[in-house]
């Protein structure tokens, strides 16, 4: 038996163990595309964990300042995680329609995920200017340093979401479901997600264990 | 040549994708996925604030279920699976948060061991 491929190249058994497999050869450009990004969500995640080191170890450091129990309103918090909460539902609507090219369930998903996501920047605004206005801003204490750079961070993070949310409804209006469209709204739908998840960890730690503090 | 086996080895799973399923199946996917989570948040904020169960309990109890939620997350809206499709996704996730828990949990226990071991403030002060 030759050592040479002669079984083909799309058949391959270099080490003779008896097991032919069958490769149907490189990965398409949707699962490199998203597998890229999901490696950069992963690396997102990691640069957020630092934050919420810093948030673990410097939430006791309040220089007489206000703890969290004093700042932190119970109630807007729960708005604000239902309607992220909601958001990543309206946004699986959105890439479902996304996928089978449905244009009026995409616009409608998308356009309800938008407004929920605005909802939650107001609402995460309106806290951070009343924190600035009674004089309990970043630099008051090592804590509200912590605060406004982990949670400031991830209102960014979902600023940034609405905008490529818009684009994405821009670009579906005016190119349509085109392979390079989808492949983007997918990594959005991962970018929304991931966002969500990261707010499951910043409404337990810092709302409701930091308050306890 | 006979004693071979043939094996088709299909394509991964890009992250977020899900097996060919009906749209009606995909959108009770996410419907469970939205119950379990809005279940889990309920309980999350009831426990902060409740009276009912022993105190030094409730942030351990926080903690379980952010992650038991973040793991809803993963499975009901990302699709990450422990299907064989699905490995490089789940290898690339077990190292992040390999990363995560080194820098959360590092972080955590060296510097509670320098606050216990450090004098007060004031000492220091004098010190200078």
């Amino acid at each position: 038996m030759s050592m040479t491929a002669t079984a083909g190249r799309a058949r391959a058994d270099p080490h003779h163990i008896g097991v032919v497999i069958e490769h149907p050869g490189p990965a398409s450009k949707r699962i490199v595309t998203a597998y890229g990004f999901w490696v950069f969500l992963l690396s997102d995640i990691v640069m957020f964990s630092c934050f919420f080191a810093a948030y673990a170890v410097l939430s006791g450091q309040t220089a007489g300042g206000p703890k969290g129990s004093e700042i932190f309103e119970q109630g807007n918090v729960a708005i604000e995680t239902v309607c992220l909460l909601l958001s990543s539902f309206t946004c699986g609507m959105a890439s479902i329609a996304a996928d089978v090219r449905n244009r009026f369930w995409f616009y409608l998903g998308m356009a309800v995920t938008c407004v929920l996501g605005v909802i939650f920047l107001v609402i995460e605004f309106r806290e951070f200017a009343d924190l600035v206005a009674r004089g309990y801003g970043p630099s008051r204490s090592a804590f509200l340093t912590a605060f406004f750079s982990l949670v400031g961070c991830h209102g960014l993070h979902v600023t940034a979401g609405v905008l490529w949310l818009l684009t994405m409804m821009a670009q579906v209006f005016a190119k349509g479901f085109r392979a390079d469209v989808l492949r983007r709204m997918m990594c959005f739908a991962l970018f929304w997600h991931a966002l969500d998840i990261i707010w499951v960890g910043v409404f337990s730690v810092v709302y409701l264990l930091g308050s306890g503090v | 040549m006979s004693d071979q086996t043939h094996m088709h080895a299909e394509h991964d799973l890009a992250p977020g994708d899900e097996e060919q399923h009906s749209v009606g199946v995909r959108i009770l996917g996410y419907v469970v996925g939205l119950a379990l989570a809005l279940l889990l948040t309920a309980t999350s904020f009831f426990i902060a604030g409740t009276d009912l169960v022993w105190q030094p309990s409730i942030p351990v109890a926080l903690i379980v279920l952010a992650i038991a939620q973040m793991g809803v997350h993963l499975v009901f809206f990302l699709h990450i699976t422990t299907g064989p499709d699905n490995t490089n996704n789940v290898l690339a996730l077990a190292f992040g948060l390999l990363v995560v828990f080194l820098v959360v949990g590092g972080t955590v226990w060296i510097m509670a061991h320098l606050n216990a071991n450090m004098p007060p403030m004031d000492q220091i002060m004098r010190m200078q």
